[in-house]
């Protein structure tokens, strides 16, 4: 071919849709899928603005008296005027010990006394307020941060360990396919809730990277299956065996040429497990293993709201609960809408 | 195959029938247009077409077992009665008792969980409402009738206990077992060898006569056709091109299209320097020679010529588990030594499970072998390791499966690049492109097939990109394992010549693997004919098909239709 004709048809490249290409359109189609990518976007929008600090940053100031209701309730459950100090005092005096801290308690008391006067508490928030008159608006946006990044990065994690395990097991076979099966079983054979908490014991500190450490480590069971039920399938396609015949690496004919036939699967597990994760994470939390007091996430929430729900504030727990409901049921129709679009109908 | 002049009683009459097909709202798509034909009592119709003529489709209708989303036009009378206009559940009635079918599949047409007995007693049972006892015993006649060896044992056999010419076999059974008046047998053969092709023909041909039914014989092959029936209807992207008595159609074609598929399938008697395609007949003119007056082509070595590949007492085995410790030895290749001519073609013949595939994965050792050496121009290529790449470029492979042998996810450009980078062939980023560009026009393939993915292109266009893979790292020898068979007969034709434009001009030695005899002895200069993992005779190729001296190649020879060993319409 003339250099000319080389620089025409360089210069005149096709828009051709490749099968990302196609996947996208197929999935733009479907309109419930489209609706809840949209719904997802949101949610990552507020925990990015929560990240940077735009938003949330002071979600710790007790703006509002304690438990104060949402605005729709209209302020109709009066706040408790009693002040915790006095109630305090009097015990002290009752029982006729002398409170240790007193001193140092006064001080505090006079050092606020002029700003205490000066700021007014609100009665009543758009989601209410928590004991501590902590804005739950503000407590969901900032934990919206941390349950999805949770969610992501220890899917991510989960992903890339099963996918990398699996990849192995499945193209080479033999030796390294039984010991990474022999992995598989026992760690699926000890019981889930054992097997976090044992993690969580060795690693022994709480924080956000614990849990996700915890929950990656413990994860990538299921998606390491399922990859290398792909690559045991894959490996003896022709494409394959004809990227061997030209002389491509292992590596490469795993990575370059099977992946990207596997990707759908990966990204599906991938998406799955994000809302798995999520759900987990508010159960570490429950049971005490979860992010530590500095930080809050929707499981910390919820955990508070356990307390609150026996003396009728159910606010917290409602924001909460309805904020995980939403995102996981989005993500979860997402996750579908994608399954079907990647499905690769290659003829 | 009945000789009647005159045409008996009309039993299926299909008249401008047409399917569409939805795709999604704005498009249809219109498999069959306007088809009219009738099949009469007592005689077999060849409904011929390549992919995408609209046959199966047209069986499909017959039957009422097209998918949801399609939409048929026109009346289709049997006995008299419109089966499109027919209640749901008197179809069903009639299907399986007045019309039945046998598909291309024996394997995934029966049910791998049940014995043969068990799904024929079934049909029986559906249709005859026989009692279970008498149908247990009318199962085990149907399968004496088929030719199925030792049928009281066999019926209690599953599915995988069976090859698939007695799995075909069974097929049949259950298609006859209810005396139907009319039996379609869609590519019944297809996916059978050749040898067992010609016995499931001579059984259809054979039923037929005997139960005085009527077969709707749907085939890609017009060579097969000659063998088995009365009349032929030949169609194309979903119309009939033409139709009439075989001997009619075969001898005095009235078609362009006709003439041209009734051409283009190689022949044993003769050996053009290149074949005739499609092109040839629906645009005449524009060559030079008629495609049918072209030059010989001679075939054969000499015998001094330089041998640039040389097996020895190659062979293959594979170890299956047995328990804990044991194992169990199969032998795919027992023991092949050949030589390979510079420049020339050598053939090699087999049915499925004759190791010539095993073979060829050995040579581009992308399988082990357990025995033997290869030697490329005198250096063992077993001994060499695995991962030098110096000498996997000389010896280059396309498979059989065009959809299978590229990654869909890369686009053209990039699979003909990829050999390139591995090899460090041409220096720059630019070089390879253009290299890319040069291979696309070698192989006939526009230059904008650069940035198209394999899905864009049909099965001959995908074949010519992974031709072009192979030449982009010039091998000296090049192995085809069945590369043209997936294909249409007019496809094939043009793969073919393509090839030999290939080895004309870069020299290239091939080892040219295929079930089909005549394809075999188009290409080849010499022939070796494989069974059973063992190599049992190798000749020069006009030698091997005249005077054939191993009992299997006479065997093979004997198979191949009549219409092949005469001379082109």
């Amino acid at each position: 071919m003339s250099p000319a004709a080389l620089t025409l048809a360089a210069a005149h490249r096709p828009e051709s849709p490749g099968l990302w290409t196609l996947a996208w359109r197929r999935f733009l189609r479907d309109r419930l899928g489209a609706g809840c990518l949209a719904i997802v976007v949101v949610f990552v929008a507020v925990a990015l603005a929560s990240a940077a600090g735009l938003i949330a940053s002071d979600w710790s100031h007790e703006t509002a008296v304690s438990y104060a209701p949402p605005n729709f309730l209209g302020g109709s459950t009066a706040p408790d005027e009693a002040s915790p100090t006095a109630v305090r005092d009097d015990v002290s005096e009752e029982i006729d010990i002398k409170d240790p801290l007193a001193d140092e308690l006064a001080e505090i008391r006079k050092a606020l006394a002029g700003r205490s006067a000066v700021e007014t508490k609100k009665a009543t928030l758009p989601l209410g307020a928590d004991k501590w008159g902590r804005d739950v608006l503000l407590k969901l946006a900032k934990g919206t941060e941390t349950s999805l990044l949770v969610g992501l990065s220890a899917a991510l994690l989960a992903t890339f360990l099963g996918t990398l395990f699996g990849a192995q097991a499945g193209y080479f076979g033999g030796r390294i396919d039984d010991f990474f099966n022999w992995l598989y079983s026992v760690l699926t054979s000890i019981p889930y809730l054992l097997l976090i908490l044992a993690i969580a014991a060795v690693l022994n500190q709480k924080g956000t990277s614990t849990v996700v450490l915890i929950l990656g480590l413990t994860g990538w069971t299921g998606i390491f299956r399922l990859v290398r039920a792909e690559y045991l399938k894959h490996k003896v396609r022709e494409y394959v065996l004809a990227a061997g015949a030209i002389g491509a690496s292992d590596t490469r004919r795993m990575f370059a040429h099977i992946l990207p036939n596997v990707s759908h699967v990966v990204l599906v597990q991938l998406s799955l497990h994000v809302v798995l994760f999520i759900k987990s994470e508010v159960i570490l939390s429950f049971l005490g293993f979860g992010v530590g007091v500095e930080t809050v996430s929707w499981g910390s929430m919820l955990n508070e709201a356990q307390a609150e729900l026996l003396i009728g504030k159910w606010w917290q727990l409602a924001a909460a609960t309805a904020a995980m409901a939403v995102l996981v049921t989005a993500f979860s129709l997402f996750t579908d809408a994608l399954r079907d679009a990647l499905d690769p109908r290659l003829r | 195959m009945s000789l009647q002049t005159e045409r008996a009683e009309t039993l299926l009459d299909i008249r401008d029938l047409t399917v569409d097909f939805r795709i999604d709202r704005a498009t249809t798509l219109r498999a069959v247009r306007n088809v009219s034909f009738d099949v009469a009592e007592n005689e077999t119709v060849a409904l011929v077409g390549e992919s995408g003529s609209g046959k199966s489709v047209t069986a499909l209708a017959i039957l009422g077992l097209l998918p949801e989303n399609a939409s048929v036009g026109g009346a289709t009378l049997f006995i008299g009665r419109d089966l499109f206009a027919m209640p749901r559940r008197e179809l069903q009635r009639l299907r399986g008792r007045d019309i039945s079918i046998v598909f291309q599949e024996p394997m995934s047409s029966l049910n791998p969980v049940f014995s043969v007995g068990f799904q024929l007693v079934e049909v029986l049972k559906q249709h005859a409402s026989l009692r279970p006892r008498d149908a247990r015993a009318r199962a085990v006649d149907l399968l004496r009738e088929v030719g199925i060896p030792e049928p009281a044992a066999k019926v209690r056999a599953y599915p995988f206990e069976l090859s698939g010419g007695q799995q075909q076999r069974v097929m049949i059974a259950m298609a006859i077992a209810c005396e139907p008046k009319l039996l379609i047998a869609d590519e019944p053969t297809t996916a059978l060898d050749v040898t067992v092709q010609k016995q499931i023909l001579e059984l259809i041909a054979e039923l037929q006569a005997r139960r005085r039914m009527s077969v709707l014989f749907i085939t890609h092959d017009l060579a097969l056709v000659a063998e088995v029936a009365d009349r032929v209807v030949v169609m194309r992207d979903g119309e009939v091109r033409e139709q009439g008595p075989v001997r009619q159609v075969y001898e005095a074609p009235a078609d362009a299209y006709t003439k041209a598929l009734l051409a283009c399938r190689p022949r044993l008697t003769n050996r053009p320097v290149r074949l005739p395609v499609i092109d040839d007949f629906l645009n005449p003119g524009r060559e030079e020679h008629p495609p049918l007056e072209l030059p010989e082509r001679s075939r054969g070595l000499r015998g001094d010529e330089d041998v640039i590949l040389e097996a020895r007492h190659l062979a293959k085995s594979f170890y299956r588990r047995e328990g804990l410790i044991g194992k169990h030895e199969e032998r795919a290749v027992k023991d092949a030594s050949f030589k390979l001519a510079r420049g020339k073609t050598l053939g090699l013949v087999g049915e499925s499970g004759s190791g010539k595939t095993t073979l060829a994965l050995m040579l581009v050792r992308l399988q082990q072998a357990t025995r033997g050496e290869v030697l490329l121009e005198g250096v063992d290529l077993l001994s060499v390791r695995s991962d030098s790449i110096e000498h996997k470029r000389r010896i280059q492979i396309v498979f059989q499966n065009p959809y299978a042998s590229l990654n869909p996810r890369f686009t053209a450009g990039q699979i003909l690049m990829e050999p390139m980078h591995i090899h460090g062939i041409g220096e720059t980023q630019t070089g390879r492109r253009e290299l890319a560009y040069a291979m696309f026009e070698k192989v006939g393939l526009p230059a904008d097939a650069f940035f198209k993915y394999p899905h864009e292109f049909s099965g001959g266009q995908r074949q010519r990109i992974a031709i072009a893979r192979c030449l982009t790292m010039r091998p000296d020898i090049l192995i085809c394992d069945e590369s043209v068979s997936a294909l249409d007969v007019s496809v094939q034709a043009q793969l073919l010549n393509l090839l030999q434009d290939l080895q004309d001009e870069f020299g290239m030695s091939y080892l040219f693997i295929s079930h089909d005899l005549a394809v075999v002895k188009y290409m080849s200069d010499e022939i070796m004919v494989m069974t059973e993992g063992e190599v049992v005779e190798i000749a020069d190729s006009d030698e091997i098909y005249a005077r054939p001296r191993h009992p299997y190649t006479r065997k093979l020879l004997a198979a191949l239709p009549n219409a092949l060993l005469e001379p082109g319409a």
